[in-house]
């Protein structure tokens, strides 16, 4: 085996270029588990913690693959609170301490706790290569069950996102608070100013999935220049929607019926938390 | 290949590193540093948490080759000589070590809590250790220790 050490994000994509073969390795709390346990066997490893284009951030927002999530909680709450809610979310301290934005892409789990955010939030995924950058909408990144729109010469370099413009909540279903993958997930996202939502659910279909329906039915559902107290019947008719854009398995973590319950009662509770923090705000400004 | 790494202070070099190996191999079996403990090398249990440029991580997920030129510290370099530090001390004194096979890790982390935050709230405290587990205590002694720890610091 083979370990790259490249310091630079130029040499990284020359030396994928080359060794298209290279296992990308960030934060290795992926990675690692597959080599530990020999499930994986690369020819090479390509280590992109040296690279310091990848770890850090510019206003926008566009915020490097490599940075790990205790950043984005600490330091990108305000202007991410999404984002940073699903991080909060991941693994454990030691785990958020290491493991970033790009290797949830990487390893495009159905069930990676960030997918449903970016979903939600118009995320847009800029891969590289020597060849020239690819800007990639999130909705057109995930392509089955731990398959992405990566090539084989090509890099994460960053994620793009807007400041949040309105509330924004993540949930998730699992059996303790820490140290769990998503029995299922769901993001939510509001556009005040344009009058509609994003919605997506995690860990309920092949891929990480947005909810269009759902995001349709609330645009015109509701006025959110002037926010009224929901209809008990809107939050449900939400929830329903999300729940039916889910096409969830039977597993070890739960069954499709349950999954599909757990999602309405999520949408229908974040969007209860969001709308309330949007009213909230209308007061404040008044 | 050759890693060249600071431990606890001292330079030191591993040899014959292979390319997959993990930091807590390395730790473990090539340098002789047995403190940081080897239970589930999947991240879920804590025991082998190390500082890596001042970070707490686990060393069963950090590939070997990602430390070079790095500084880390492990469970071994925390004591001053013969005085151990003052969060091991209390690891010992409220009863927080049964088998003692999870306790380097939770000292590391809640050695990095407490100079993170010098008086944590219990929910703090569960939040800081959650990605540590053990099988004998039950945890209360445990969060005996740090609490006591944070009263002496
Ligand atoms: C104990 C434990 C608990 C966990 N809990 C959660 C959880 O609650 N929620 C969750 O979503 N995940 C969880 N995970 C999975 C993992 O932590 C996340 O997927 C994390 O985001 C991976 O990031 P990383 O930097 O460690 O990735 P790595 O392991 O370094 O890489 C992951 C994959 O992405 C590829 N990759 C990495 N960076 C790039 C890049 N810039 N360009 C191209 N490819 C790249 C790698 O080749 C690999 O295929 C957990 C893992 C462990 C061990
Ligand atoms: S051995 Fe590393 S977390 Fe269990
Ligand atoms: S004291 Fe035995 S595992 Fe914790």
């Amino acid at each position: 085996m083979d370990f790259l050490r490249p310091e630079t994000l130029a040499e990284a994509l020359e030396l994928k270029a080359q060794r298209p073969d290279a296992v990308p390795i960030a934060g290795g709390t992926d990675v690692m588990v597959e080599l530990n346990y020999d499930h994986r066997r690369p020819s090479a490893l390509l280590d992109l913690t040296r690279i310091p284009e990848l770890q850090q951030w510019s206003d926008g927002l566009r915020v490097g693959a490599g940075v790990p999530y205790v950043r984005i909680i600490e330091e990108l709450g305000a202007e991410l609170p999404g984002l940073a809610m699903a991080a909060r979310t991941v693994g454990s301290p030691q785990i958020r301490n290491r493991g970033t934005v790009g290797g949830n892409l990487g390893a495009a789990s159905p069930a990676g706790d960030t997918h449903p955010v970016l979903l939600a939030s118009d995320a847009v995924i800029e891969v590289a290569s020597v060849r020239g950058t690819r800007m990639i909408p999130a909705a057109e990144f995930y392509l089955g069950v731990k398959r992405n729109a990566l090539e084989q010469d090509e890099l994460i370099v960053a994620v793009h996102l807007t400041p949040a413009k309105g509330p924004q909540q993540f949930s998730k279903v699992g059996t303790r608070n820490a140290m769990v993958i998503a029995v299922c997930s769901f993001g939510i996202s509001l556009f005040p100013q344009e009058n509609r939502v994003g919605a997506a659910v995690g860990s309920a279909a092949p891929t990480p999935r947005r909810a269009s329906e759902a995001e349709q039915f609330l645009a015109s559902a509701v006025d959110f220049g002037n926010p009224r107290p929901l209809l008990d019947s809107v939050k449900r008719e939400f929830g329903e929607l999300v729940s039916r854009a889910a096409s969830p398995i039977d597993d070890v973590r739960g069954s499709a019926a349950y999954r599909k319950h757990a999602l309405a009662v999520m949408a229908r509770r974040t969007l209860g938390w969001a709308w309330q923090e949007l009213m909230d705000g209308e007061r404040a400004c008044a | 290949m050759r890693v060249n790494v600071t431990v606890n202070g001292e330079q030191r070099q591993a040899d014959d590193v292979w390319e997959g190996e993990s930091l807590l191999f390395v730790l473990r079996e090539r340098l002789g540093l047995p403190g940081s403990k080897n239970a589930c090398e999947q991240g879920e249990c804590g025991s082998c948490t190390v500082y890596l440029d001042n970070v707490p991580v686990c060393a069963c997920l950090v590939a070997a080759g990602q430390v070079q030129d790095r500084e880390v510290r492990t469970v071994e370099g925390l004591a001053d000589g013969d005085r151990l530090d003052p969060v091991q001390e209390a690891f010992v004194e409220a009863g927080a070590v049964q088998c003692g096979f999870c306790t380097p890790g939770l000292v590391v982390q809640a050695h990095d809590l407490l100079d993170r935050v010098p008086n944590p709230s219990d929910p703090e405290i569960r939040e800081a250790l959650a990605g540590n587990l053990c099988r004998c205590t039950g945890y209360e002694k445990i969060l005996d220790a740090v609490r006591l720890a944070a009263s002496r610091r």
